[in-house]
C-alpha cells in the first residue's frame, strides 16, 4: 500500500501515536467553532474528561497485566451512595469520603481475589461484580438519588483552586502518581512483566497472583474517589450513575495505546485517549452536533483511531 | 534449483520413484539453521518407512513440508512420479496425504463420529445430521478397520490410543494413500502400542503407505519396512529395515565427530548444593546430587521427565512428595520465588514462553528477578538498575543496540544469555539450563559454553538438560539418565558412550538388567 500521509508527519504520528491524532482532532475542532480554543472551555474541557480519566488510570494498570474491569461504573454508583449516607448520618465529609474510598478497594479486592487466585477470568468476574455493586447501590438507597447541597464534599466536585477545578487537580495528581507508580517502582515492573508473559513472570519469581490482586484494589479504589468527585459536581449521590463508564474507560486506554493483550501500555497514552474522548464531546456539543449521531461518530472516530495506530505501528516494525 | 544427484543415499535413492510418494532433494533453511539439505527419499504403497534421527535431525520439518504445512525452499515432490506442489495441509488432503501429529487435533467435546466426519459432513446430509446415520457411517470405517470404538463416546472421553485411532481412522475414511505419523507412541502405554501397531499392520494390507517418525529405538524393527536415518537436516542412510543392527544404526544417528566444539573444562568439585530423588522410584530409587563447580547432564528420550524433574526441583510444578536437599538441609519448594531464594535459577527449554518477557527491554529481562534488591520503599534506583543490567550484558556479551531495546528483536542466542543473566544477577548457585542451545546457531554455542565454564569456575553448579547427545556428553562431568521419570543410570564422563546413554534412555539397558537380556543389543 502507498502511504497516505507525508512522511514526516507520518513519522511524527508513528513516533507519538494517539498523540497525533489528539493533535488532529484538536486542530479540526478548533478550526470548526471559534470558540472551542478558549481558555475556560479548554478548562471545562479538563473537568470534563477528568472523571473518566481518573476511573481510567486505574483501568490501564489492570489492562497491562491483560485484565478488564467491567464493574467500574456500577462501583462509581456504590461507592458515592455509601459515602452520601455516611455523610447523611455522621454529618462528616472526610468520613463519607474516606468509606467511599475503602469500599472501592474492598470491591477490587472482591474482582482481585477470584481473578487472582480462583482463576476466573476477569470478563467474567468484574461482569458479576458489574450487577452485583449496582444491585447493592440500589439496595440500600432504595433505588431512590440522596441530594445533599451542604457539606466540604461538594468541593472536590464544584471547588477550584487558583482557578483550577479541583477535578482537574486531582486527575493531575493521579496521573502523575500513577505514571510514577508504573515507571519507577518495582511494582509498576512487575505489572508489565504479569502481562508481558505471565509464565515466565512466574518462573522469575514475581507473586503474579499478588500482582494481580493490587491492580484490582488499586482500580476499584481510584473508581471510588472518581465517585466521590461525581457525587460532589451533581451534590448527590444517585444509584444509577455510572451506567457505560466501564466503555468510556476502556476505549480510553486503548486510544492511549495500551494492548488489550496485555504488556504494554502507558499512563500519558491514557491521559491522551481521554482527552481525544473528551474533545470530541465537546467540540460536537460545540457544534451542536445530534446527540444521537454523536454516539455514531465516536464509535467510528474511536476504530479510526486504533486503526491508525495499528498500521502505523506496522509499518514501522 | 532441485538438486538430482541422489544416487549416494543408499538402496532406496536408486530406485526409480515411480509408484509413491517420493520427494527429490529437499532443502529447507531457517534463520540461523539448515533444517533439510538435499533431502531425497520415497514412501511406496503398503510399506511402513521409519525415520530415525536424533531432535533437530530435521524430521519434522520433512514431516511438515509433506504436509503441506511448510513450504520447502528447492527440491520436488513426486506422487507416482509425477510432480505435486502441497501449498496447503488441504492440497496435501486432496492428494491423498494425511499426517497424525504427536499433539492430537480432536475437539475433545464432540463424539467420535463427528469428529471423524469433521468439515465433511455433508456426507451424512444436507443440512441435518441425523446422529443415528453420522454412528452407522462412522461404524462401518471402523468395521473395516476392525476397531471397536463406539461413535457415541465424546473423544475427550477416550484414552490416548484411541483418540489416535480415530485420528487413523479419519485419514483413512478420506482415503488417504499415505499417512505420516509423528512420534506416535510417545504417549501410548506398551498395550496401546500393541494395539496401533495392529492397525498399522491393516493400513499396510490396505495398500497404505506409512511414514513413521520415531526415536524409540525397542520399537522400529516390529513395524519397519525400510529405515532412513537422518542427521543434522541430511539423509545419511536409507536401506531396508534389518541391514543393519540397531547399533550401527545408533552409530548412524549420532555419528557427528566431537571435536573441540566443546572446551569443557574440568573443576575439582567443591560442596555439595542440591540432593535429590526423582518423583517416581521413591525412597529406593537412584539420588541425584551437584556440587560446586560441576556440570551434571540430564539424558533422556523426549518424554523421560528430565524437564518435569528439573521443573519440580526448582518449584515451577511443586510436588511436596519430592525429597530436596539444598547444601545439606532438607527443603520443600513450593514455588519458583522459593526455589530462587533457595539460589537456583532456571532457563527453562521453552524460551519464548517461559524465559523472555516479550515486548520488555533487555533491562527489564535482566533485572527481573532483582526487582527488591534494587528498590527501596518500592521505588527502584535506576541507575543500580542500568549498572547491573550494563554488567551482565558485558560479562556474557549480549548482543544489542541498547539495553533498551525490546529483547524479542536480540538474536536467539542474545536472549538466551539474557535469560540467563537474570538469574546471575540474582547471583544463583545452581543453574539449571534446559536445552540452553537448542535453535541456535554454532557461535552462540560455543559461547555458552564458555559462559558454563566461567560459571562452573565462580563454584557454581550446573544441572545440564540437553537432547544433543554430544553435548551432553562433552559439557557434563557426569552424568544421569533417565527413563519414564526415574533415573535409570549413573554414568561418570569416562565411562559415558553415546550408545551406553542411548541403551538407558531407551530402556533397553534399564529392561537388560531386569528382564535377563530378552531385548539386548
Amino acid at each position: 500500500m502507498k502511504m497516505l500521509l507525508p512522511s514526516g508527519l507520518s513519522k511524527f504520528m508513528s513516533r507519538y501515536g494517539s498523540f497525533g491524532v489528539l493533535f488532529v482532532i484538536t486542530l479540526a475542532m478548533s478550526l470548526a467553532n471559534k470558540s472551542f480554543l478558549t481558555v475556560p472551555n479548554l478548562v471545562n474541557v479538563a473537568r470534563q474528561v477528568s472523571i473518566n480519566t481518573i476511573i481510567s488510570a486505574g483501568m490501564t494498570f489492570i489492562i497491562i497485566t491483560a485484565g478488564i474491569d467491567l464493574s467500574v461504573g456500577s462501583l462509581v454508583a456504590l461507592s458515592s451512595c455509601v459515602a452520601m449516607i455516611i455523610i447523611e448520618a455522621t454529618g462528616s465529609s472526610l468520613l463519607g469520603i474516606v468509606t467511599g474510598i475503602l469500599i472501592g478497594g474492598a470491591a477490587g479486592a472482591f474482582n482481585g481475589a477470584f481473578v487472582a487466585w480462583a482463576g476466573i477470568p476477569p470478563f467474567i468476574v468484574t461482569l458479576a461484580g458489574l450487577t452485583i455493586y449496582r444491585g447493592i447501590a440500589l439496595i440500600i438507597t432504595g433505588g431512590t438519588p440522596i441530594i445533599r447541597f451542604e457539606g466540604g464534599f461538594l468541593s472536590l466536585g464544584q471547588g477550584s483552586l487558583l482557578g483550577i477545578p479541583v477535578p482537574v487537580i486531582i486527575m493531575i495528581i493521579v496521573v502523575i502518581f500513577m505514571h510514577f507508580l508504573l515507571t519507577r517502582t518495582a511494582f509498576g515492573t512487575h505489572v508489565y512483566s504479569v502481562g508481558g508473559n505471565e509464565e515466565a513472570s512466574r518462573l522469575s519469581g514475581i507473586k503474579v497472583g499478588r500482582v494481580k490482586f493490587q491492580v484490582y484494589v488499586m482500580g476499584g479504589m481510584l473508581t471510588a474517589l472518581a465517585g466521590m468527585v461525581l457525587m460532589g459536581r451533581l451534590s448527590s449521590a444517585q444509584p444509577n450513575t455510572g451506567e457505560g463508564f466501564e466503555l468510556d474507560a476502556i476505549a480510553t486506554v486503548i486510544l492511549g495505546g495500551t494492548s488489550l493483550m496485555g504488556g504494554r501500555g502507558t499512563i500519558w497514552g491514557t491521559l491522551v485517549g481521554a482527552f481525544i474522548i473528551g474533545i470530541l464531546n465537546n467540540g460536537f456539543n460545540l457544534m451542536a452536533v445530534d446527540a444521537h449521531f454523536q454516539l455514531v461518530a465516536k464509535g467510528v472516530i474511536i476504530l479510526l483511531a486504533v486503526l491508525l495506530d495499528r498500521y502505523l505501528k506496522r509499518k514501522q516494525a | 534449483m532441485p538438486a538430482q544427484d541422489s544416487s549416494t543415499h543408499g538402496p532406496s535413492a536408486s530406485e526409480p520413484p515411480i509408484s509413491g510418494l517420493s520427494v527429490l532433494g529437499i532443502s529447507k533453511g531457517f534463520p540461523g539453521v539448515q533444517a533439510l539439505d538435499d533431502v531425497s527419499f520415497s514412501i511406496h504403497r503398503g510399506e511402513v518407512h521409519v525415520i530415525l534421527g536424533e531432535n533437530g535431525a530435521g524430521k519434522s520439518t520433512l514431516l511438515k513440508i509433506l504436509s503441506g504445512a511448510l513450504q520447502p525452499d528447492s527440491g520436488q515432490i513426486l506422487l507416482d512420479g509425477k510432480e505435486i506442489h502441497l501449498k496447503t495441509p488441504g492440497a496435501a488432503s486432496q492428494a491423498g496425504i494425511a499426517a497424525i501429529y504427536q499433539e492430537l487435533s480432536l475437539v475433545p467435546w464432540l463424539s467420535v463420529a463427528h469428529n471423524l466426519f469433521l468439515g465433511r459432513e455433508c456426507l451424512i446430509g444436507r443440512f441435518f445430521m441425523s446422529s443415528k446415520r453420522l454412528s452407522e457411517k462412522a461404524d462401518e470405517v471402523f468395521t473395516t478397520l476392525g476397531l471397536s470404538l463406539d461413535p457415541k463416546a465424546l473423544a475427550g472421553d477416550l484414552g490416548m490410543a484411541e483418540q489416535q485411532l480415530v485420528e487413523i481412522s479419519r485419514a483413512f475414511s478420506r482415503s488417504a494413500r499415505f499417512i505420516l505419523m509423528d512420534e506416535p507412541t510417545a504417549s501410548l502405554t506398551e498395550t496401546e502400542i500393541n494395539l496401533l501397531f495392529g492397525k498399522i499392520e491393516t493400513l499396510k494390507k490396505a495398500g497404505v503407505g506409512i511414514l513413521y517418525i520415531s526415536h524409540r529405538l525397542e520399537e522400529i524393527f516390529r513395524i519397519a519396512d525400510r529405515i532412513t536415518v537422518m542427521r543434522d537436516g541430511k539423509s545419511v542412510y536409507s536401506g531396508v529395515a534389518g541391514a543393519l543392527s540397531l547399533p550401527e544404526l545408533i552409530a548412524r544417528m549420532v555419528g557427528r565427530p566431537i571435536g573441540n566444539h566443546y572446551p569443557k573444562e574440568t573443576i575439582t568439585p567443591g560442596e555439595l548444593l542440591l540432593e535429590a530423588k526423582d518423583s517416581v522410584s521413591g525412597e529406593k530409587g537412584l539420588a541425584f546430587s551437584l556440587r560446586q563447580g560441576e556440570v551434571v547432564g540430564l539424558a533422556g528420550l523426549v518424554g523421560a521427565g528430565r524437564t518435569e524433574w528439573a521443573r519440580k526441583i526448582f518449584g515451577a510444578d511443586p510436588d511436596p512428595h519430592m525429597r530436596i536437599k539444598v547444601s545439606g538441609t532438607e527443603v520443600s519448594v513450593a514455588s519458583p520465588r522459593q526455589g530462587r531464594d533457595l539460589g537456583m535459577g532456571m532457563v527453562p527449554e521453552n524460551r519464548k514462553e517461559h524465559g523472555l518477557i516479550a515486548g520488555r527491554s533487555v533491562l527489564h529481562n535482566i533485572t527481573i528477578t532483582i526487582m527488591d534488591w534494587l528498590s527501596r520503599l518500592g521505588i527502584v534506583d535506576q541507575k543500580r538498575q542500568s549498572a547491573v543490567s550494563a554488567e551482565y550484558i558485558g560479562k556474557l556479551s549480549i548482543k544489542c543496540p541498547s539495553d533498551s531495546v525490546d529483547i524479542s528483536t536480540l538474536s536467539g542466542g542474545n536472549q538466551q544469555k539474557a535469560v540467563l543473566a537474570k538469574w546471575l544477577a540474582r547471583e544463583g548457585k545452581i543453574i539449571i539450563l534446559d536445552e540452553p542451545t537448542r535453535g541456535i546457531d554454532v557461535g552462540a554455542k560455543l559461547e555458552m559454553y564458555q559462559q558454563m565454564n566461567a560459571l562452573c569456575r565462580e563454584g557454581k553448579g550446573i544441572i545440564l538438560i540437553s537432547s544433543d547427545l554430544p553435548e551432553l556428553l562433552s559439557m557434563s562431568d557426569r552424568l544421569y539418565v533417565m527413563h519414564e521419570g526415574k533415573f535409570v543410570a549413573t554414568l561418570d564422563k569416562r565411562e559415558a558412550s553415546q550408545e551406553k546413554v542411548l541403551e538407558y534412555a531407551s530402556g533397553l539397558g534399564y529392561k537388560n538388567t531386569n528382564r535377563n537380556g530378552s531385548v539386548g543389543l
